[in-house]
């Protein structure tokens, strides 16, 4: 399925404005298929707004410019021909705080085939076996199977944060985007999560913007430090940490600021 | 040694470390009144809407009975029952809020989900709060004007319903966006996020975790329109009308009826020689009435809070 010489995502000049601040400074990226990619910087580098370009879900948030190209799979995603719907149901993604919806756990898994409308015509035993599969796949299965009924919001927040992500993979999608998925964890369910991840890849590939350092060493397999609004470096995570090409990169993980 | 344990309690062995000093006590004098000036402003609001109910009850006990809801006033409204002021009061209560209720929802939803932030949408909002605050006379006046007169209603069920509508509107949508505004924005980017649009995020989600505060905010209008005497004075209520006894639907939509408050305003004060249970047997019935909508939508609340989808 994945290649490790094709890429997923593409941006050239992508530039984005909240008003008149500019958030994001000419980023040119190619992050591969199948792999982990980290986005790490200090607070207000724009990592959060360059992941949230990638399914469009910053134009919910007001007023929002975008210049330059974004490609998911080669696929310009800003031209007016691409439907959000579709977009977002193969761009999922995973919010700092989880945030099951208040129905059950097996009604949140299904949610979104439900809200295409794939599950009328389903049989029951299609639909168990969907959200057996979701869930087998998030490591929630051996938990949760005799208590699919009961409400999403009533887990422990690390089940809560697997549903969440259990909740994208009935879409099949091809990206999974994580914005700080463990920062409302301790440091068991963050373990959790980041074996989840491994697991995940190479089926879907995923982005994840991270405060923490040794999370980016651990999951990601490539890592970009951005500063600023400007993408200063890209380069496979080791080489990142051990050997930073750039001084300003050095500095940020020797922790002279952020 | 023993100048660490001189450090550790400087007043010598014999003093308790823990005991309460005058100044804690205060503190705990001070805790216990504020605790029962609140419990005593809590009472306070209570006794009043019990010397109310049980005055009412008492005064009205001789005349209170079944007949006396099923039957019409008679002999100049001096004896009888309130059959026709009741029966109207239901109609404009229901074709009232038949009108305002879906109207007010949806544009509340409209403000809330779709509109967006700017000089436009807070200009509407600012005028639906001023708006819920005009007094209940000038409605009656825009009524008169606007229905009766200008739209041809004349005095009428219709006319005095709209009016009704239009008061209670501006509440029933600050109310449901109150509502609506509750509901987390987790919530909502959890639904886009699968794809869902605008509408399918509200229907979903949104409308079902916000139905009870939308519910309660429709009730406390049924008890306006309910109670309301000035703006179906002018507009389609009037002092006498014969209607068939027992008849479940005697007034037209054109037709003009009678209706509880205004019944009520009418024995009391416009005619004389009537006995004193009459009017305050009115007053319960339309207490009643009240509060039996209040009960039917506090079942319908509960019924789809235990749902939670639909």
């Amino acid at each position: 399925m994945s290649n490790p010489d094709t890429y997923c995502i593409k941006t050239t000049g992508l530039n984005l404005w909240y008003g008149d601040f500019q958030a994001l400074k000419d980023i040119n990226l190619k992050i591969r298929q199948g792999i982990i990619t980290s986005l790490i910087g200090p607070s207000g580098c724009g990592k959060t707004t360059l992941l949230r370009c990638f399914n469009r879900i910053n134009e919910r948030y007001g007023n929002v410019k975008t210049t330059g190209s974004t490609l998911i799979l080669d696929e310009d995603i800003y031209t007016p021909e691409v439907s959000l719907i579709e977009l977002r149901k193969s761009v999922g993604m995973v919010f700092q705080r989880p945030n099951p919806l208040p129905i059950s756990v097996y009604e949140n898994v299904l949610f979104g085939l439900k809200i295409h409308g794939a599950t009328e015509s389903q049989e029951k035993s299609t639909r168990d076996e969907i959200v057996e599969k979701a869930l087998r796949e998030v490591f929630l299965w051996n938990e949760l199977k005799d208590k699919l009924h009961r409400r999403a919001t009533d887990l422990q927040l690390d089940q809560q944060q697997k549903l969440c992500i259990a909740r994208l993979l009935p879409l099949k999608p091809e990206v999974i985007l994580m914005d700080e998925p463990c920062s409302a964890l301790d440091s068991e369910a963050t373990r959790g999560i980041e074996e989840l991840m491994l697991g995940l890849i190479p089926k879907y590939t995923i982005v994840i913007v991270t405060h923490n350092m040794a999370q980016a060493r651990r999951v990601s397999h490539e890592c970009i430090f951005m500063l600023m609004g400007e993408l200063i470096e890209h380069s496979p995570t080791d080489q990142l940490f051990l050997t930073p090409r750039d001084e300003r990169t050095a500095d940020y993980i020797e922790g002279r600021y952020g | 040694m023993s100048s660490v344990e001189s450090k550790s309690n400087p007043k010598g062995s014999g003093v308790r470390r823990f005991a309460e000093s005058a100044g804690i006590r205060r503190k705990f004098r001070q805790e216990a009144m504020v605790k029962w000036l609140l419990a005593g402003a809590t009472g306070m609001m209570l006794v009043p809407l019990i010397l109310i109910i049980a005055y009412l009850v008492f005064k009205a006990l001789p005349i209170l009975s079944v007949g006396f809801l099923l039957d019409n006033p008679v002999k100049g409204m001096r004896e009888g029952g309130v059959w026709a002021p009741f029966v109207g009061t239901m109609y404009l209560i229901v074709i009232s809020l038949a009108i305002a209720a879906p109207i007010g929802v949806l544009a509340a939803v409209y403000l809330n989900e779709y509109a967006r932030e700017g000089w436009f949408t807070r200009i509407i909002n600012l005028a639906v709060i001023n708006l819920a605050g005009v007094p209940s006379i000038v409605h009656a006046l825009f009524g008169l004007g606007a229905f009766v007169l200008f739209a041809g209603l004349g005095r009428s069920v219709l006319a005095a319903s709209l009016t009704l509508a239009i008061m209670t509107l501006p509440v029933i949508i600050a109310s449901t966006k109150e509502a609506l505004a509750s509901v987390p924005m987790s919530f909502r980017q959890a639904c886009w996020n699968v794809g869902a649009t605008r509408w399918q995020t509200i229907r979903h989600i949104v409308l079902p975790n916000s139905i009870s505060g939308i519910l309660t905010g429709i009730i406390l209008q049924v008890s306006r329109a309910a109670g309301e005497t000035a703006p179906i004075m002018f507009t389609g209520a009037v002092f006498f009308k014969k209607v068939q006894q027992g008849d479940m639907f005697p007034y037209g939509l054109l037709d003009q009826c009678m209706a509880l408050s205004m019944h009520l305003f009418t024995i009391s004060t416009q005619v004389p020689g009537v006995p004193m249970e009459l009017p305050y047997g009115t007053a319960v019935v339309l207490l009643a009435t009240v509060l039996l909508v209040n009960i039917c939508s506090i079942v319908l609340r509960v019924y789809l809070r235990s749902r939670k989808k639909w």
